[in-house]
């Protein structure tokens, strides 16, 4: 079932959660809505579950308004970060609960629901626990309990709100693969909440960026990895280098660099700051072009595969990070205080909005 | 002495145990084992004899049979309060919030006049009772007023903690999963109240049965009708007869007893899943 957020506003009080926000999720992906805390993801998240009413707004699920309608009658699945499992029920019941707590005539005979909840304790690898409670499981057990009970339902939508939150880094890591596995089975359309851009690269299909109440970008992972649409993204996903200097029709000027930005070629004389990822950078021990700036090496860290060397600008003495595969470091063979040309092989210049 | 023996951070062990059953053998069990041994002077038919009067028989009924009412209701209203103060903001919040523990703070003999006075036929509200036909003053029934009054602050205090920390997030889950607000209730919110329940009622139930100031003022202490345990206990003691008093006092005792281990029993039970 597709999801349409159609221009929602939300406000608590005086905060702005969401600032006319659209976001169209095709049936079966499955969607990450990304960002730093406080970017009102999750309240996004709410207002599709029907937890939160929006402002202004609309909610579409496969073209149909859902806007007013209840979360009971939404047939969402919710996932909390905190689990939000029933203490007192077993994992069986946990499960279970869903089901039982139908009106008598569309309630599945006790039978049934023994099979489902089985079946499901089977899907989230949970075989033997079903008479545990939820103190006995740990984190990651408790959150696929959690998930198994949202998919009881069979819900149309699956919400997740930072579902691998509170876990551990490795079971994160774990769980991450394993939804995305499951994903795959059961081709739900599901919508995560996350501010761990990793995560967010890796499970989804298309990953919305969202900063402070607006979506920033919304593409797949390479797409929004590889060409930002905003310096926010840039500085959100991954390590970035910034220049700081000024545009004058299609020619940047960053101190002793100069780029050609052709994009920008009807820009009159404006501050801007050029976006170079580390690994963009290309270090060279002879004078290119104009596009090269000579710097001095600060630090190198050569531990894994790739070396990540720290560089002070000879002309303005700002640190920049560069990023190496070994081999080519070892072609290199660079020395710590030594003096090299360093040249950005991909670059994004965008017009500072800073306006005096 | 073995080598593996545990280190704690602060030591002092043996000498913290020693006070703790030094003092509580002092506060408790000495004063306790005295009712014990008083009681232990008369032989068994004369004790049996003391503790199964007729009078004395009806003063248990009174006794029990109204703080267990009054408990049971305590746990009805005092959860009723303890949801409204963690859930709503309303203005005069604090103010009912402090109302609550007036009960512990209030003398028991300043409670009892109050509720004599308020409630006889000619006071406030017994003026209002009065042409119905009922009457609380100087009946059982003003036995029952006064020990839910007291009483009610214990289950208030126990359940308001567990309601403020259970994470809304709780019923939100339950109503995603299509659970109405019945359902939600009574299948997700009361099982994880029903132990601090248990608690504020053995509490209100244990100190109605101990109840005595309030009480007499308003009970009217009719003998065979509405006169409790303590007061019977008192009467005798008047009369200089210790041994009667503590028969009937090592009853109590035990009464409260079984039924603090009871409701123990039943909390535990009702905390199973906490593993």
């Amino acid at each position: 079932m597709s999801i349409e957020v159609r221009n929602i506003t939300k406000s608590f009080g005086g905060f702005t959660a969401l600032k006319d926000v659209s976001v169209n999720i095709p049936t079966g992906e499955l969607i990450a809505l990304l960002g730093p805390s406080g970017c009102g993801k999750t309240s996004l998240l709410r207002i599709i579950a029907g937890l939160e009413t929006p402002d202004q707004g609309s909610i579409h699920f496969h073209g149909a308004d859902t806007t007013g309608r209840d979360v009971r009658e939404r047939k969402v699945g919710f996932v909390f970060q905190h689990y939000a499992l029933f203490k007192h029920m077993t994992v069986f019941d946990n499960i279970a609960f869903g089901l039982q707590v139908r009106p008598r005539k569309t309630r599945p005979s006790k039978n049934i629901i023994a099979d489902k909840v089985h079946e499901l304790i089977r899907l989230v690898q949970l075989e033997g626990m079903a008479d545990r409670y939820p103190s006995q499981l740990s984190g990651g057990q408790r959150q696929r309990v959690a998930l198994a009970r949202a998919l009881a339902v069979e819900p149309q939508v699956l919400l997740l709100d930072e579902p691998f939150g509170a876990l551990d880094a490795r079971v994160r890591q774990e769980l991450r693969r394993w939804l995305r596995r499951l994903h795959d089975e059961l081709h739900i359309t599901s919508v995560f909440v996350t501010h761990d851009q990793e995560e967010a690269l890796e499970v989804a299909d298309r990953v919305v960026i969202m900063n402070a109440g607006q979506v920033e970008q919304a593409g797949t992972p390479e797409d929004v990895y590889d060409h930002p649409a905003t310096p926010f993204v840039y500085n959100f996903l991954g390590n970035v280098n910034l220049f700081h200097g000024r545009v004058d029709q299609g020619q940047a000027k960053m101190g002793a660099m100069e780029l050609s930005t052709p994009e920008l070629a009807a820009v009159p004389d404006r501050p801007a700051v050029g976006y170079v990822r580390p690994h963009d950078l290309e270090l060279e021990r002879t004078y290119s072009d104009s596009s090269s700036v000579e710097a001095a090496v600060r630090h190198i860290h050569a531990v894994g595969p790739i070396v990540r060397i720290e560089l002070e600008r000879g002309d303005t003495f700002e640190t920049m990070e560069a990023e190496l595969t070994k081999d080519a470091y070892q072609k290199l063979a660079l020395l710590v205080g030594e003096r090299i040309f360093v040249r950005p092989r991909k670059y994004r210049v965008f017009v500072d909005d800073y306006q005096i | 002495m073995k080598k593996s023996q545990r280190h704690n951070v602060l030591p002092g062990f043996g000498l913290t145990l020693g006070y703790t059953i030094f003092y509580l053998c002092l506060i408790v069990l000495i004063p306790l084992s005295a009712l014990v041994f008083k009681t232990a002077t008369m032989s068994w038919g004369d004790f049996v004899a003391a503790v199964t009067a007729p009078r004395v028989m009806a003063s248990y009924r009174v006794t029990f049979g109204a703080a267990l009412l009054a408990a049971a209701i305590n746990a009805v209203f005092g959860v009723l309060v303890a949801w409204v103060l963690v859930r709503y903001r309303f203005p005069g919040k604090r103010l009912v919030d402090a109302l609550v523990d007036l009960p512990f703070a209030l003398p028991t003999a300043v409670a009892g006049i109050t509720l004599a006075s308020v409630y006889a036929p000619n006071g406030w509200i017994g003026k209002l009772l009065e042409p119905h036909g009922i009457k609380v003053a100087y009946t059982p029934l003003g036995i029952l007023v006064a020990m839910v009054f007291i009483g009610l602050p214990f289950v208030v205090r126990t359940v308001q903690p567990v309601l403020e920390e259970m994470e809304a997030e709780l019923e939100e889950a339950a109503a995603c999963l299509g659970a109405n607000r019945l359902q939600t209730f009574v299948r997700v919110l009361f099982p994880v109240m029903l132990p601090s329940i248990l608690t504020g009622f053995a509490l209100s139930f244990a100190r109605a049965v101990g109840e005595y100031g309030s009480i007499i003022f308003i009970a009217g202490n009719m003998p065979m009708v509405s006169e409790i345990t303590p007061l019977l206990i008192i009467t005798k003691l008047e009369q200089y007869d210790y041994a009667g008093a503590t028969a009937i006092a090592s009853v109590m005792l035990l009464a409260s007893f079984i039924m603090l281990f009871a409701v123990n029993l039943l909390q535990k039970w009702s905390r199973r899943f906490a593993g």
